[in-house]
């Protein structure tokens, strides 16, 4: 046994500690493949810029335009509008699934059912043709006398219609998002609350969601980038929203390439900012639950600057 | 109603088809320190649950303050509690739970002011004060603006102890308070708790600790099975045990 002990390698007790120089490990597998990789960005990025078939010019001519502006922002309100209504909706229909009551908890789950099962397009095409199905809609005592009415053709125009259409959709997944934020969070956390006899909504509000909030911005993130491109679906009740308008002027110009690129460009500026958006919130909801905080990208920069 | 600051009678309480509590009677008077002992699966914990209405019993009532938990009474009739109601009458109760369950997005001042703010409605200026005052108490002051996370677990027990306390309850629940610290912080814990003892707060305290029972505790409980073994005096109990069942578990613990 003592043997094995003498064996070892001895240390490198000539040099003094501080004047080791480390040597970094070599990968050179990775070299090779981030060449490769540099290559064909090179080829991708020449293959945009020379051929003629995607037409800058045209792009340039049309990125900016009134029309397509207006476009870009009735894509935004569509957003907004379905997200907003979609996660306020998907939160009640949480707490419904968890709720006490039975039928609460049957109803919640029918919807999801079939808010989930019937495609996007099919909904929204429903929404479009209410009129036909209802042609009044009136308030009063449910199965009793009603007491003011409303022509659905004038109370549901397109815009609500797909607004309304995008966000009944978005909050049976929006349900499933929150629940899962809920059922993230330790038990623990609700009974501390209970047993210092913090009020119900508010164990809710200040205890349990900020603390949800981690698991469900995430995923929440992905659908509000599924929900920007999700409005493209719209064009099937002729709204003038990105999509609809990009096909429109195409079809009059025939320039068909380029648009596309216009489209392709907005969208990637708006999930662009929708991504940078998501980096800050994550960030906001980390703190506490992480010893020290990721640095934002301007931090990383100065961090950078002050070590050159 | 009662004269006791906590006072349990004849309750019990099963999960399914396990009997956890069967028929335990217990006692506190103000100024009190009773320890809960016995093996785990006892029921300890169960019967601390009990008292705060974080659980409901099967049968039998429990009364903290001479106020009946999780019921109004009138006449022969017990009308039971809204959870509103039920959450007014745990603020008079402090529980400390053994894995602190302090909340993580909370800096630990937030977490101490927490419920005085929106359960018992007083001015945030006032409960800050008192929080920090609580603070220094357990020996904290330099760390209200922490999040819990960033503290060892002795300090997070400390932090949950001062929590407990900004309700300025009238009695404060231990639900093993040390069992989840590293050896070397148990010493700090139990000095805070030793401290409240002598400033005469009523506590009931679930422990492995003997020798802390021992100490601090004027009462000792030993609960087995779910029914209550022995009590009294801790050199009684602990010393003297007249039940086998108590000197067993004694010998083995110590």
């Amino acid at each position: 046994m003592t043997s094995d002990l003498g064996a070892r390698p001895a240390a490198p007790a000539a040099a003094p500690e501080e004047s080791l120089k480390i040597v970094p490990a070599r990968h050179p597998l990775t070299w090779i493949a981030a060449l490769v990789v540099a290559v064909l960005v090179a080829m991708a990025g020449h293959a945009l810029a020379t051929n003629r078939a995607f037409d800058w010019p045209t792009f340039a001519r049309y990125v900016f335009q009134k029309s397509v502006l207006e476009a870009v922002g009735l894509t935004l309100e569509l957003t907004f509008f379905g997200v907003i209504a979609g996660f306020l909706l998907g939160t009640v229909l949480a707490l419904m699934r968890i709720s006490r009551n039975p039928l609460l908890r049957a109803v919640s789950w029918t919807y999801t059912w079939v808010f989930r099962s019937v495609p996007l397009i099919l909904q929204l095409l429903f929404w479009y043709n209410l009129a036909i199905l209802y042609n009044e809609i009136s308030f009063g005592i449910p199965f009793g006398p009603s007491f003011v009415s409303f022509d659905t053709m004038s109370l549901i125009p397109p815009f609500l219609a797909a607004g309304l259409g995008l966000g009944l959709h978005q909050a049976a997944y929006a349900g499933e998002i929150v629940r899962a934020g809920f059922l993230s969070v330790d038990a623990g956390q609700r009974e501390a609350a209970a047993a210092l006899g913090i009020p119900t909504g508010r164990q809710f509000r200040r205890i349990v969601l900020p603390q949800a909030m981690r698991t469900i911005v995430p995923t929440a993130a992905n659908e509000i980038i599924g929900m920007v491109k999700g409005t493209s679906v719209v064009y099937v009740m002729a709204l003038p929203e990105l999509f609809y308008q990009v096909q429109v002027i195409y079809t009059r110009s025939g320039r068909v390439i380029p648009l596309l690129l216009v489209a392709t460009a907005w969208y990637l500026a708006l999930t662009t900012v929708l991504s940078v958006i998501q980096f800050y919130v994550e960030r906001y909801y980390a703190r506490g639950a992480l010893r020290t905080l990721a640095p934002t990208p301007l931090q990383r920069l100065r961090a950078g600057w002050r070590r050159a | 109603m009662t004269g006791f600051m906590v006072d349990v009678r004849g309750v019990h309480k099963s999960f399914g088809a396990h009997t956890v509590l069967d028929g335990v009677d217990l006692q506190v008077r103000a100024g009190e320190v009773t320890a809960l002992l016995g093996p785990s699966g006892s029921g300890k914990s169960t019967l601390l649950r009990l008292i705060n209405h974080l659980e409901r019993a099967d049968r039998g009532f429990i009364s903290v303050g001479g106020e009946l938990m999780g019921y109004r009474r009138s006449g022969t009739r017990l009308h039971e509690l809204k959870e509103r109601e039920i959450l007014k009458q745990r603020t008079r109760i402090g529980f400390v739970f053994q894995n602190f369950n302090l909340f993580g997005h909370l800096t630990v001042l937030e977490n101490v002011v927490e419920a005085p703010v929106s359960a018992q409605r007083r001015p945030r200026a006032e409960a800050e004060a008192r929080a920090r005052e609580l603070l220094a108490r357990v020996g904290l002051s330099d760390k209200t603006d922490e999040y819990p996370r960033r503290l060892s677990g002795g300090q997070q027990q400390r932090v949950a102890i001062a929590r407990a306390l900004a309700l300025d309850p009238d009695v404060l629940l231990f639900d093993e308070p040390t069992s989840a610290l590293d050896p070397e912080l148990v010493g700090e814990v139990l000095e805070v708790i030793r401290d409240l003892a002598r400033a005469g707060t009523t506590m009931v305290v679930v422990t492995h600790e003997l020798g802390f029972a021992r100490e601090v505790a004027d009462t000792v409980v030993f609960l087995d099975e779910g029914r209550v073994v022995e009590q009294g005096p801790p050199a009684e109990v602990l010393d003297h045990p007249r039940h086998a069942r108590t000197r067993a578990f004694v010998d083995k613990v110590l």
